[in-house]
Formats: C-alpha cells, sequence, structure tokens
C-alpha cells in the first residue's frame, strides 16, 4: 500500500498530462459541433493505444505492461483532467475481466486489446438504472448453440466496439457472454449524451453464437459482475478525481481573477469557506481512489466495499464541485463559450456510470452488514 | 537492532507489563491518568502500567533520551503505538505537557529549560494547562491582554485566561501574555511558564451545555514570574504559538475520542435494529449512516495519505487547518446521527440506566469541536490563504 507514487507512476503521470495536453477540451465543442461520428478523437485514442494504455494493468503474458490498476487509474485521472473521451475504461475493464475469467481462448482477446487497439464495451444496464446481477436478456439454449435475445443500453462506446461483454439470464441465472459485433442480429443504435459523448443500446435479436461465448464458471458469475462493478467504479473514480480537480483549479483562479466592488471576488469569505471546503473533500476523494485502486491490485477483501465507497464520495463531491463552479463563474459560467459547464455535464453522465450514488451507497451499507 | 526484534520485544514487553483491565476501553474521567502533584492513581494497575511505561521514557517514545523521552525512532515508535492498538492498550498518561508543551520546549527551549522541564512530563510529575485565549481575545487571539510587566530579574503578570482546561487540577500553566503594547499586535507576545500556587493565580471553573466543567477561567492578580520562564524570545511568544496550534490541530484530528473507532452502524444496528433481510430497519437512517462511514473512511485514509508523505519528506503545512476542521465537523456529525439512531434513550440526562446522560452530554460537548483550537471558520480562512492562494483584497 503506497499513497505516493512510485518514480514509474510519476513519469506515467507526466507523459499522459502531456498526451491529454495535446488534445484540449475545447475539442469537445468542435466534435459535438462537427457531429463526429465517434465523439472522441480517433487520434489520441490511437496514441494511448501506441502508449500501451489499454493494457497498463494487464499481465505481461497476455500482452499488457503489468503496473497494476493503481497505474490505470493514473491515467484516468489525466484523461479526467483534460475531459478526455476514448474507450479507454472500457478496454481497461475488459481486458482484467477477460484476463482473469476468460477461457483461453478469450484470453487471446487482451492482447488485441492491450495491443492493436480492439474495443471491448460492456453490456450490462437495462433500462434506466445500474443493476448488474439482473438481467432480462435472454441466453436460450438452442441445440448445441446459444440464442441471445434483449436489449442492452447505456453501453459506453457501444458504437466503435468490436466485441460485448453482456450480461444475460441463462437457465442458470445469471450469465456472461463475450460475442462479437459483427455477429449477425446486432445491431447499434447510438444515443447522445449530455457530456456530448455516444453511448449505445445493443439489440440482440435473436443471436446465434457458439456455447464457446459463455465467460467464467456458472459458479464464478456473481465474482464477474462484482469485479466489473468494482474495477469500473474505481476507474471512473479516478476520472473523476482528475476532473473534479481541473474544475476545482479553474474555479479558483477566476476567483482570484473575476473582480467585483473593486475586490477579486476570492477576497469574499463567503466565497473563500466554500472553496476551502471544497479542497478537503477533494483530498478525501483522492485517498478513498488510492485505497480502492490498491486494494484490488493486491486482491484485498474489502476491496468491493472501498470501490463502493470511492465511487460514492467521488460521484457526490464532483457533483458539489461542478455546481460550485458554474456558481463561482457567474454568468458567465452558463454560456457554452466558458468550460466549465462541460465539467459539470461530464461528472453527471460519469455518476450513473456502473452505478449512481444512491446505488453504491446501498451496496456499501449491504456489505457492511446493514 | 533490527525493527522486527524490536517488535517482539515490545510485544513481550507489553503482554508481560500491561494488566487485562488496562487492555479495555476507557469508560469513566478516573480512567484517564493525568498526572502532577496531586494525582492519584484509580487503582494498582494503572499504577503499574504507568509506571512500567514512564521508566523506560515510552510515556514520550520518539522524545530524546538525554531529557528522559524514550528515544525511539520514528519507526520504532510507529511499532509500539501499532502494537499497543493491537493489544488495546491505555495510553499511560494523558498530557498537555506531551501533546503542546513538550514539543514547543523541544523546538523553542534552552537546553536549561529542557533539562528542567521535560523530565517531569516524561514522568508524569507536573500536571500542565495551557492559557492561550481571553474573554476579549477568541479567534482573535493576538488580541490578548493579558499583560507582563518588567520589574527587574521578574515579570508582574494582571489579566484573565479562558478555556483553560483542567486549570483547577494543573500545576503549571504555559501562557501568551502581552510584554509589549506599542508594536503591531502579534509582536510583544510572550510565551510565559507560571506556576498556579504562585500568589495572585486563582482559578474558576467553567459549566458547560453538557453540565461538565472541563474549562476554567484563570485570573492573574499582581502574579511575580521568574523571566527565566520565557520559552523562546522575549515579544517573540506568536511564533511559538503559532508552532504549537499547528500541532494541536494535526493532534485534534487524530482523535482522542475513544469511541473514534466505533463504526455508528454498530449503534445503529443495536438500537434501530436488523430486519429480516439483514438491512437496517430504517431506509433513511441507514443511507445517513453509509454515508457518513464513507465521509469518515475517505478522511481516515487522507490522515494515513499525509503520514505518508511526511515521511517521504514532504511538509505538512496549512494541511493540519484542513485535518483540524475535517475531524470536528464529521464528530459532531457522528454524534447528531447517534442521536438520529439512538431516539429517545439519547436523550436523558440523569439516571443510572442512562449513566447519566453519558451520550446526551458527550453531543454537547462536541458542539465546542469546532470552536476550540481554532473555530471551523479559522481553519477555513487558513485553507483558503495559505492552501488556495486566494487573495485578501
Amino acid at each position: 500500500m503506497a499513497y505516493v507514487l512510485s518514480e514509474e507512476q510519476q513519469f506515467l503521470k507526466d507523459s499522459a498530462r502531456d498526451l491529454v495536453k495535446m488534445f484540449p477540451t475545447a475539442e469537445i465543442r468542435t466534435m459535438r459541433d462537427t457531429d463526429d461520428p465517434d465523439g472522441f478523437s480517433t487520434k489520441l485514442w490511437e496514441k494511448m493505444v501506441e502508449m500501451g494504455w489499454p493494457g497498463v494493468a494487464a499481465s505481461e503474458e497476455v500482452g499488457g505492461l503489468n503496473f497494476g490498476l493503481r497505474s490505470a487509474g493514473v491515467l484516468m485521472e489525466e484523461a479526467g483532467r483534460g475531459l478526455s473521451a476514448s474507450p479507454l475504461l472500457s478496454c481497461l475493464v475488459s481486458a482484467y475481466v477477460l484476463e482473469k475469467h476468460g477461457s483461453d481462448e478469450q484470453k487471446k482477446l487482451v492482447e488485441e486489446i492491450c495491443t492493436s487497439g480492439k474495443v471491448v464495451a460492456l453490456a450490462l444496464q437495462e433500462g434506466n438504472f445500474y443493476k448488474p446481477s439482473k438481467s432480462t436478456t435472454e441466453l436460450l439454449s438452442e441445440g448445441e448453440d446459444l440464442l441471445l435475445r434483449g436489449t442492452k443500453e447505456f453501453v459506453a462506446d457501444g458504437h466503435v466496439a468490436d466485441y460485448f461483454i453482456v450480461s444475460t439470464h441463462s437457465k442458470d441465472g445469471l450469465t456472461f457472454v463475450l460475442i462479437s459485433a459483427d455477429q449477425e442480429g446486432v445491431t447499434i443504435e447510438k444515443e447522445f449524451m449530455m457530456d456530448s459523448r455516444y453511448y449505445a443500446k445493443v439489440h440482440f435479436a435473436d443471436v446465434s453464437v457458439a456455447s464457446s461465448v459463455v465467460l467464467g464458471k456458472p459458479s464464478s458469475q456473481r465474482a464477474i459482475a462484482s469485479d466489473i462493478t468494482d474495477v469500473a467504479s474505481a476507474l471512473i473514480s479516478a476520472e473523476l478525481v482528475g476532473l473534479m480537480s481541473e474544475a476545482f483549479e479553474r474555479t479558483v483562479e477566476y476567483l482570484k481573477e473575476r473582480r467585483q466592488f473593486d475586490k477579486a471576488i476570492g477576497s469574499f469569505q463567503g466565497l473563500q469557506h466554500r472553496a476551502a471546503d471544497l479542497y478537503g473533500e477533494i483530498e478525501n476523494c483522492k485517498s478513498i481512489t488510492i485505497k480502492a485502486l490498491d486494494a484490488l491490485d493486491a486482491r484485498d477483501g474489502l476491496a468491493p466495499a472501498y470501490c463502493s465507497m470511492a465511487k460514492a464520495k467521488c460521484t457526490k463531491v464532483a457533483q458539489h464541485t461542478t455546481n460550485e463552479g458554474v456558481q463561482m463563474f457567474g454568468g458567465i459560467g452558463m454560456t457554452d463559450d466558458e468550460e466549465i459547464g462541460f465539467f459539470l455535464k461530464r461528472a453527471r453522465v460519469a455518476a450513473q456510470q456502473f452505478g449512481g450514488l444512491a446505488y453504491h451507497v446501498d451496496r456499501f451499507a449491504k456489505m457492511s452488514g446493514y | 537492532m533490527s525493527l522486527e526484534d524490536f517488535r517482539g520485544e515490545v510485544t513481550e514487553f507489553l503482554q508481560s507489563q500491561c494488566p487485562a483491565s488496562m487492555r479495555t476501553p476507557m469508560r469513566e474521567e478516573s480512567d484517564f491518568y493525568w498526572g502532577g502533584r496531586n494525582a492519584s492513581f484509580k487503582n494498582e494497575d494503572q499504577e503499574k502500567w504507568f509506571y512500567a511505561m514512564a521508566n523506560r521514557g515510552w510515556t514520550t517514545p520518539a522524545w530524546p533520551k538525554e531529557y528522559g523521552g524514550g528515544g525511539l525512532t520514528t519507526q520504532e515508535s510507529n511499532v509500539l503505538r501499532k502494537e499497543m492498538e493491537k493489544l488495546g492498550c491505555r495510553p499511560p498518561l494523558f498530557s498537555f505537557g506531551i501533546w503542546m508543551l513538550g514539543p514547543a520546549l523541544l523546538q523553542f527551549g534552552s537546553e536549561d529549560q529542557r533539562k528542567q522541564y521535560i523530565p517531569n512530563i516524561v514522568q508524569g510529575k507536573i500536571r500542565w494547562c495551557q492559557g492561550y485565549s481571553e474573554p476579549g481575545a477568541g479567534s482573535d487571539l493576538a488580541g490578548l491582554q493579558t499583560t507582563a510587566r518588567s520589574e527587574g530579574d521578574h515579570y508582574v503578570v494582571n489579566g484573565q485566561k479562558v478555556w483553560t482546561s483542567y486549570a483547577d487540577q494543573a500545576d503549571k500553566i504555559f501562557a501568551l501574555v502581552r510584554t509589549d503594547n506599542t508594536q503591531k499586535k502579534q509582536i510583544g507576545i510572550t510565551f510565559l511558564l507560571i506556576d498556579m500556587e504562585t500568589e495572585g493565580v486563582s482559578t474558576r471553573p467553567i459549566k458547560l451545555i453538557s453540565g461538565k466543567s472541563p474549562f476554567c477561567e484563570t485570573f492573574f492578580d499582581n502574579v511575580r514570574v521568574p523571566k527565566t520562564n520565557v520559552i523562546g524570545e522575549e515579544h517573540g511568544g506568536w511564533s511559538v504559538a503559532k508552532y504549537l496550534l499547528t500541532h494541536e490541530r494535526a493532534s485534534i484530528s487524530s482523535g482522542v475520542d475513544p469511541d473514534v473507532m466505533t463504526p455508528l452502524s454498530f449503534y445503529a444496528k443495536k438500537t434501530i435494529g436488523l430486519g429480516s433481510d439483514n438491512r437496517l430497519n430504517d431506509p433513511v437512517l441507514r443511507s445517513k449512516v453509509a454515508e457518513w462511514e464513507i465521509d469518515g473512511a475517505a478522511f481516515k485514509f487522507t490522515l494515513d495519505r499525509y503520514n505518508e508523505e511526511m515521511k517521504a519528506g514532504q511538509a505538512i503545512g496549512a494541511k493540519s487547518s484542513f485535518m483540524k476542521y475535517y475531524a470536528s465537523e464529521m464528530n459532531k456529525r457522528k454524534y447528531e446521527l447517534r442521536l438520529d439512531c439512538e431516539g429517545k434513550q439519547a436523550l436523558a440526562w440523569r439516571g443510572e440506566e442512562y449513566k447519566d446522560g453519558k451520550l446526551a452530554r458527550q453531543f454537547c460537548r462536541t458542539k465546542g469541536n469546532s470552536i476550540e483550537g481554532g473555530t471551523s471558520e479559522i481553519q477555513l480562512n487558513i485553507i483558503a490563504k495559505h492552501i488556495l492562494g486566494l487573495p485578501t483584497k
């Protein structure tokens, strides 16, 4: 357990910051206004793949860098600072789950994620809320083969995915499968969200697949659901830490510049105290997120609880920080020209991905025996 | 000796020297041993445990051996602390001398002063209290008006201090007094040690909203104090005071509340109960309790992180203000929630059944957390100015 970054991690952080800076936040606006079909910079994503980011946490045997999820968190944090959209999160989570639970055949895909930028998206959610262990998407037996029927929503990177990890309901109960996006009967419906990113509704219309698509043993299906929730929550928490830190620093700078009543508005105690309070909450978000990622790397039994704590805390503080940001920027904060609004909007979508505040507070309470 | 050998030695020592009754949570005031000229032990176990530790200087494990401290390295004293936590050993001595005066003496005291005062702190022979605040100088501490007039090799002290913790039981006080009225208010303050038995010193307990009187008013009426009792420079007491306040903030946040390690949900489960689904029977309180526990854990990890950063050589600086602020607010929120979770029984003020209103009184006491040692508002001012660099105009 270490809170202070190692030299290797510091190096990773610096190079991540440099890369993210090459693709400024303003690009989001451009992509949105020009109806960019991807909703993220494919050039940035290519660079990320070149630098090995999707495989940063995967082991060397499967083509990764073996730096651990803590290091993946370092990358997500920098991506959060730059509001950099990319399939990175989907790939980090998928690589983790496939390496841990996949068959030898399925594990081969990890190498493609790590080195050639194959995108594996996570198709779990149905309807408006994240409930990873409940699925109404059916997995039916049809002779030797299986038939997949149902619709998933809010699938990040679904529009550019090569593969999907899908939660289904089979005769054995909850069952995860890994299927190719090319399969006949798979259709993608893009949905454009508040954060100027695309998500997808993915329809599976009686998709016929071999029984080898099933991921993991029957007894490990709940563990897969939990792993996806844990790793995704911890990494989104890291993204939110970057997002809130950047939004907060921009807000504090504005408080120093903006003058009213012949004074910098940052000299007013009413604003100072709110900013100082936020400072501390952001400090705590950093700590709990590091704790969660480190616990995952250490295979600590408390890791799932830490992950939910991190997601709950970071969600709440990111929402609060961006609200305060818009308020403190005043009228200009309400304009599309000022970038603080992009932070507000991304924070809201990230809050809901892989479970919102209520979901994770409740999950933590349940794990704590109440 | 390797750290592991040391750990073995510590464990053996604690196992053999710390009586079983000294490994239970402290329940009442007499469980806290404060030392001093008039101190008495509650029982033999308390006495045995105290001397076992004091004889090794382990009441102050990391202080230098030459002044009677334990002379342990930082790592060794961490090992000792951890092993004590593991066995549930009570702190052998509670002392403002350890928490406040000692660090100031080590930083600002002369060699003679260290030799004179520190061993008596380590051995619990002298009980100290702190004289900072005055009726007219609370948050604006530098505005203090208790004067020390120079008269040859003595000062003559006149004035009044307030919120002096346990002054009625203390042997000596370390006080901030004004020795120069002609300069900017921060200049002209002196850090002075005064024996409470000197003629002209008197105290009066203050009854708090909790019904208890842990604090006093202390009055000085022409009290003669030798000039050798000045710590640091004459007129230079403000830097000593600032150093100590920073130190105090960091130690308040590390928590002296014996309940601090008990999860809030422990109480909630006992009083609200679990349903057949194994969930707390009140969904609103369930989420409030969970959010408190999440905030508390995240804060605890921040303290761990700062600890690690300090070991890596980074200065903690104004972050101690955040630590003090957050710890105070969390504790207040905790007791507010305990009242919500425990209902009527938490409100009783008298009667054996309710331990004489222990919880209700503790609840009242927590309201002072964000006032003493610098109010929450002062801490936020410090964060805004020194960490965020927000302007004053």
